[in-house]
């Protein structure tokens, strides 16, 4: 089921030269199949991992952090600059604390060694 | 291959680590491989990022500064980000996950306002809002609208989920100014009002995307918004708001992905959003809610069941020993705990009641509701702390089948989710909801203080039934109580 679904999503992603109405489209289409790939795939978790689910999902929509550093590293302009470093801390926050929490999570699921 | 080329692969590496790492998080085993995995996805991700010809361009113009800044910003937030999660009890999750998605999406509204900023500032050949007024008068919109509208959606859905997810922390905390739900009456005209600016102030940007004002009164609205929407929330659907902040967090994201035309912003984004959606979905049939009755607030209809009428005379309550009492005598015991346990922090009590019971040779097995605790799969965590195996942890379809076989079920601090009406009455407001059939069991003991109604704001029968056994105290001393006066016998 997801198979075609992971082709169909990353074709959709790969760029060629193109307008901007082109890309927007694409974009779009990419927005809605990766939704769709979610769904199918976050479904199948079960109810006892969904508080690592939601701060491993937390974790992962930090990457806004990927804009902010091509904002921040860009030094167009001096307000876009400092809104780019205020940017990427907070999603720096967001990633690492994200990722750290579920892994403290997910250790005191194992089954404890004597 | 040009340089932009492989940077589009790298974060189509990245995307497919992230999908992976949502996949193993499917078995608690593979679940610790799939964080790493998407761990290992975001830094590609952010490697990637710094090779971005604007960055590049920088770099080879005027030296290195631009690559400083974002290393010196990266480390500040990796080191708070890190500190913040290993020193946060695991009581305390829910409040660190709204406030980590907050940070999220106030990022997220940060680069699309320093993105729109940057675009007016250096787009010197034509006049953005003379073209988006000629594009408007065409008919058709212009590539700066598309753009603006993408912006503009940016800016508010971050908003909303900082501001929100701040009030959100603020509630779980139990923050006294923020305690008590927010029931003003004129709340919903405040809301509407709210609504109304923030769709003129959306169209404003779209059509006049060079007046950066607008875009900062669009977030401040959202802003607003976002403290309105969450203020009202009870304690007990916080779950839901979690979850809904989570979506949010990424959407804000896949809105930032178009912003900026980046594919790993908008698939890891919506892989998010689509997360954060089916928990709400999961959290409100949980509790038979609709979504629109969690977000405004109240369940709507008041309830005609008098509670008089269902407990007078029958409610029978019992001390620590009689119940130590039927204990002993008890070869299958499934505890039930609920968002009351949560909130006593009564999990490592509990675990030593299991250990006092289990030296007897009684099976103790735990029952545990979709929406037990303050976030979707929270009880299962505080329960993992308290070093209990997670095989016992049995969720509610798996475990009501076997109540009838069960000698004892030890309900700490739930109500709701253990309402037999939900299953015999059809009239009542829970009609129809999951929930644990503990009532079936040969005797029930029901730690709570008092005969307070639960979230949903009606008496429960089971308080009431003749296998039912009330042991009205605090919910930890109640069970540190039970383990001594065991222990004693």
């Amino acid at each position: 089921m997801t198979t075609p679904l992971l082709v169909a999503l990353f074709a959709a992603a790969a760029t060629a030269p193109e307008d901007a109405a082109t890309t927007f489209i694409r974009l779009l289409t990419v927005f809605l199949l990766a939704m769709w790939v979610g769904f199918e795939v976050i479904t199948k978790v079960p109810q006892r991992l969904h508080t690592p689910l939601t701060s491993g999902s937390n974790a992962i929509s930090g990457i806004t952090a990927v804009g902010a550093i091509v904002v921040a590293g860009a030094m167009a302009t001096r307000f876009g600059t400092a809104l780019g470093f205020l940017a990427l801390i907070l999603a720096m926050i967001n990633v690492a604390g994200g990722f750290v929490v579920t892994h403290r999570m997910l250790e005191m699921f194992q089954p404890k060694k004597k | 291959m040009s340089s932009q080329a492989w940077i589009n692969l790298a974060y189509l590496a990245a995307s497919m680590l992230f999908i992976v790492a949502f996949k193993l998080m499917t078995g608690p085993r593979t679940a610790v491989k799939g964080n790493y995995l998407g761990a290992a996805g975001m830094a590609i991700a952010l490697g990637a990022a710094c090779f971005e010809q604007p960055v590049v361009d920088r770099f080879l113009d005027m030296g290195p500064g631009g690559l400083v800044t974002v290393g010196v910003a990266a480390v500040i937030g990796a080191v708070i980000g890190t500190l913040m999660a290993l020193k946060y009890p695991m009581t305390g999750m829910p409040q660190m996950v709204a406030l980590l998605n907050g940070f999220g999406g106030a990022a997220s509204t940060l680069v699309a306002g320093a993105e729109l900023w940057n675009m007016t500032a250096t787009a010197g050949l034509t006049d953005p809002d003379r073209a988006a007024a000629v594009a408007h008068a065409a008919g058709e919109l212009a590539p700066w609208t598309k753009f603006a509208i993408a912006t503009a959606l940016t800016g508010l859905i971050g908003a909303v989920t900082f501001w929100g997810s701040l009030v959100a922390f603020a509630k779980l905390e139990e923050l006294p100014r923020f305690k008590k739900a927010w029931t003003d009456p004129n709340r919903h005209l405040i809301n509407l009002g709210l609504a109304i600016a923030t769709l003129l102030l959306i169209a404003g940007v779209c059509m006049y995307p060079k007046s950066i004002i607008l875009y900062w009164l669009l977030v401040v609205t959202g802003s607003l918004l976002g403290c309105t929407l969450t203020m009202p929330i009870g304690g007990a659907d916080m779950p839901v708001v979690i979850c809904l902040l989570n979506s949010y967090s990424g959407l804000a994201a896949a809105a930032a992905g178009f912003v900026i035309d980046n594919p790993v912003l908008v698939i890891a984004g919506s892989l998010v959003g689509a997360s954060g959606l089916i928990l709400t979905a999961i959290m409100c049939q949980a509790m038979n809610r609709s979504l629109v009755g969690v977000l405004f607030g109240g369940l709507g209809t008041t309830v005609a069941v008098n509670a008089d009428d269902v407990y007078a005379g029958k409610v029978k309550s019992a001390s620590a020993e009689e119940i130590a009492m039927v204990l002993e005598g008890a070869d299958r015991v499934v505890i039930v705990p609920g968002y009351g346990l949560a909130v006593a922090q009564a999990q490592h009590a509990v675990r030593e009641l299991a250990n006092a019971l289990e030296k007897r040779g009684t099976t103790v097995e735990y029952a545990i509701h979709p929406v037990a605790g303050r976030m979707p799969g929270h009880m299962n965590v505080l329960l993992a702390e308290a070093d209990i195996p997670y095989e016992k942890l049995r969720e509610m379809d798996d475990i009501n089948p076997t109540f009838p076989e069960t000698d004892v079920a030890i309900v700490i601090g739930a109500n709701d989710v253990v309402n037999p009406s939900a299953r015999t009455d059809p009239t009542s407001p829970i009609a129809g909801m999951p929930i644990l059939d503990v009532d079936k069991a040969k005797t029930v003991v029901v730690v709570k203080r008092s005969l307070s109604p639960g979230f949903a704001g009606i008496p429960n029968p089971l308080f009431a039934a003749d296998n039912t056994l009330m042991y009205f105290a605090d919910g930890k001393k109640a069970i540190l109580d039970l383990t001594t006066a065991l222990q004693k016998n």
